[in-house]
């Protein structure tokens, strides 16, 4: 059973990093408009040199 | 709404405090940038937003502007030279619908920071539940020794922190009630939530076999579920109805000392400035004409839908409409002390008198909170006194408290008003208060408002079946030359009947009075009756003078709105009394009740008579819905049961009302009663469901033989019905 001693952590690790993607996520406002972005992937019209 | 292009809360926290227009000026200030709002209700796809964004950005003045197509909103950081006329004119050229949006409005309300702390704090108890619930899948399924005490001290110390970080919202809550001496849903939930960690840490430093770890967190999570929707289902309809108000941007044309014009924002006007009010335009402040003469409409004020002669030294007041010559007037009230903010005090006074709804959830608490605590003592004593044992005693207390946490009375009412406000929101309602569905549930009578409610508040012209050829065709050629509406009403009409304007020459308006012109060497007029020379009438009315004597009337009755007739009809059919008030003529309204088969009704109310007739209403034990839009029936508005505004009316009007209506359609108001009522019913099912739940669950508590596991499923098992029978709504 020892494991244990490291599949544990590994996993609590594993989900200790979606969740701070996820916080990330939410910090840089990628909630604010769902909608446009789904749509925003199939422009064809690639920004190299995007403003802000 | 895109943060990089606006300062964020943590960045200026002073922004985000000061009030709408004071941050906005501080920000142009500090970037000497403007923010330009755009309002894009007819975009669709990805290639409206590359167009759009690309043609914005290609303007030399704009340094950014982006597009949401969630909001459909294009936010835009220009040179301060840049002005919001044009940006909407470049995106017209495209072939979309553009509105100038009031970016200090908006400004105040894009970082929504409630909502984002409770979806983070929702994350973490949903990773924290997650992981404890693995470890606890292990002590049921037999773990045994120093297995199960190494799994509940990790559950520990994953609980912990989580608890004191995700339990906030209710702590503060929970602290709240208690010291003012009150109970709410939030006093039983942070005692469960704590006795289950305290007992469990206890037992765990014993080595005992039951933690309620998962059980503390898996309720902290669903709980915090039931109030994340909440949230959002009000935060969507803040911001709809922030954004009606955007629209309204506002401006006025300040006249300078030398003559010129400026356009200025209207916080900053002063008393005793002198304004030039065009055709069309809106009064900004008080004041007193200084020159000019035209007409006004007073409709939005007073219910009249008849327009008034304005000239030289008469008050005009804000919010009434300049309809026919331009005009210039001094400031003499501006701001909040103008006539339409006065009213503000009738509707704070009748806000005080309306009785005080206790929502279904905070009644249920009532009942349950003393019940919870009292039946969680009780088994807390019984097994003291039966064992003598603290530990045994307090275990099956916390195992009561957890079964019945309000756990699925927590999200019965969130998940149905949310279900049922999206429902109303795709047709055209905006559910503003958060019990607004449940009064609407109640309503027995209906009040409406005339003019702009159930009239579309422009005329229509009824006589022209009855009147000679050359005199439409004279009327049409003069009436084509002014924005009057009764002049619109008559092209419109004459235009759709097929007629041709007669051969005219010199066209020209005098404002105020109506349109002249010659014809055939005479001249021929357009006006009002005691221009032309007529004998007045009782309904609205213009005369034609064909230069030979006897003037000819054109008759106007208002536009009845899109849905008026459906919506009184399916009321009364669903049982409802309903009633007609307006501030207008009797004959007016006569006419009207009459047209729409309604049976009570009042003519020329004052606000405060409407809005007393509806509290003696509420009084008599009617549970009034009242729909206006004046800023006459504001007081009316706050004072009953419920109220509907559509999007056309007022501010204040909106501001008071419960539910905004957004199309021009009155026909949802019968189906929202009856979404309302459906709601209110899944609403008192989901009480039973849960006190269902309770019901079988509780007594295995009390008798001691609830393990964590039952705990578990019980509390998932029911939260999950409960959402389930929500989504049923129809």
């Amino acid at each position: 059973m020892t494991i244990l001693a490291y599949l544990i952590p590994i996993s609590l690790f594993l989900g200790g990093l979606g969740l701070a993607f996820f916080v990330y996520t939410v910090r840089s406002n990628q909630y604010d408009d769902p909608e446009g972005d789904a749509r925003r992937i199939l422009s064809d019209e690639y920004d190299d040199h995007p403003k802000a | 709404m895109t943060a990089p292009l606006r300062p964020t809360a943590s960045a200026c926290p002073a922004c985000a405090a000061a009030p709408a227009a004071g941050s906005l000026a501080d920000a142009k200030r500090e970037q000497g940038k403007a923010q330009i709002a755009l309002s894009l209700p007819t975009i669709h796809c990805s290639a409206c937003i590359t167009r759009i964004e690309k043609a914005l950005n290609a303007h030399p003045g704009v340094t950014s502007a982006r597009v949401n197509l969630t909001l459909k909103r294009a936010s835009i950081e220009a040179d301060p030279d840049v002005t919001a006329q044009e940006m909407k004119t470049l995106v017209e050229a495209l072939g979309f619908e553009a509105h100038e949006l009031d970016a200090g409005t908006l400004n105040a309300t894009s970082n929504d920071r409630a909502g984002r702390e409770l979806l983070m704090r929702l994350a973490v108890a949903g990773f924290a539940s997650m992981n404890v619930m693995l470890l606890s899948v292990a002590v049921w399924s037999g773990a045994a020794d120093a297995t199960r005490d190494l799994f509940h001290w990790i559950s520990a110390a994953i609980a912990l922190p989580t608890i004191a970080f995700s339990g906030q919202p209710f702590f503060r809550n929970a602290w709240a009630a208690l010291s003012k001496r009150q109970l709410n849903m939030d006093v039983p939930i942070t005692l469960a939530i704590v006795l289950a960690v305290v007992t469990s840490l206890w037992e765990t430093s014993l080595s005992g076999k039951h933690a309620y770890f998962d059980a503390a967190l898996a309720l902290t999570f669903f709980l915090l579920a039931g109030r994340y929707l909440d949230h959002r289902t009000r935060a969507i309809a803040r911001s709809a109805a922030e954004e009606l108000t955007a629209l309204e941007v506002p401006r006025a044309t300040r006249l300078r000392a030398d003559g010129s014009e400026e356009i200025v924002n209207v916080a900053e006007l002063a008393v005793g400035d002198l304004l030039l009010v065009r055709p069309g335009g809106r009064m900004p402040v008080d004041g007193m004409i200084v020159s000019g003469t035209s007409e006004l409409d007073r409709s939005l004020l007073t219910g009249e839908t008849l327009p008034v002669f304005a000239s030289e030294g008469q008050t005009v007041s804000a919010g009434e409409v300049n309809l026919t010559g331009p005009l210039t007037i001094r400031a003499s009230a501006v701001g909040q002390d103008t006539s339409l903010h006065r009213m503000a005090d009738l509707v704070a006074i009748a806000e005080s008198g309306r009785s005080r709804y206790t929502s279904l959830a905070d009644s249920a608490a009532k009942l349950y909170a003393p019940g919870v605590h009292i039946l969680s003592a009780l088994a807390f004593v019984g097994w003291y006194l039966y064992t003598f044992d603290m530990r045994t005693a307090l275990n099956i207390a916390a195992a009561v408290l957890i079964i019945t946490c309000p756990c699925a009375l927590g999200l019965a009412v969130p998940a149905v008003t949310t279900a049922a406000s999206g429902r109303l929101f795709r047709r055209g309602m905006l559910i503003k208060h958060e019990t607004a569905l449940e009064r609407l549930a109640q309503v027995d009578t209906v009040v409406f408002d005339k003019t702009g409610t159930l009239t579309a508040g422009t005329p229509e012209l009824t006589n022209l079946g009855d009147l000679p050829r050359r005199d439409v065709e004279l009327a049409l050629a003069l009436a084509e030359g002014s924005s009057h509406p009764l002049a619109q009403a008559i092209t419109r009409a004459a235009r759709e009947a097929g007629f041709a304007p007669a051969p005219v020459r010199d066209v020209g308006e005098v404002p105020g009075y109506g349109t002249r012109a010659m014809h055939d060497g005479r001249e021929v007029r357009l006006g009002r009756a005691s221009w032309i020379g007529a004998q007045g009438r009782a309904e609205t009315a213009a005369f034609l003078d064909r230069g030979e004597g006897s003037p000819v009337a054109f008759l106007f009755a208002d536009r009845l709105r899109d849905g008026a007739a459906e919506a009184v009809q399916a009321l009364k059919a669903s049982g409802k009394a309903v009633y007609l008030m307006s501030g207008d003529t009797t004959p007016a309204v006569e006419a009207l009740a009459e047209r729409l088969g309604i049976t009570h009704w009042l003519a020329e109310a004052l606000p405060a008579d409407k809005s007393a007739r509806i509290q003696a209403m509420g009084a008599e034990g009617a549970k009034v819905l009242m729909v206006g839009d004046g800023l006459n029936d504001t007081a009316a508005l706050a004072a009953a049961h419920v109220s509907i505004s559509p999007a056309s009316a007022l501010d204040a009007a909106r501001v008071a009302s419960d539910i905004v209506l957004l199309g021009g359609d009155l026909a949802p108001i019968a189906a929202a009663c009856a979404t309302a009522r459906s709601a209110t019913r899944r609403i008192r099912e989901n009480f039973r469901i849960a006190t269902i739940y309770n019901v079988i669950a509780v007594p295995l508590a009390v008798a001691g033989l609830c393990s964590p596991l039952i705990a578990a499923l019980a509390m998932s098992a029911s939260s999950i019905t409960v959402s389930l029978n929500a989504l049923r709504l129809r």
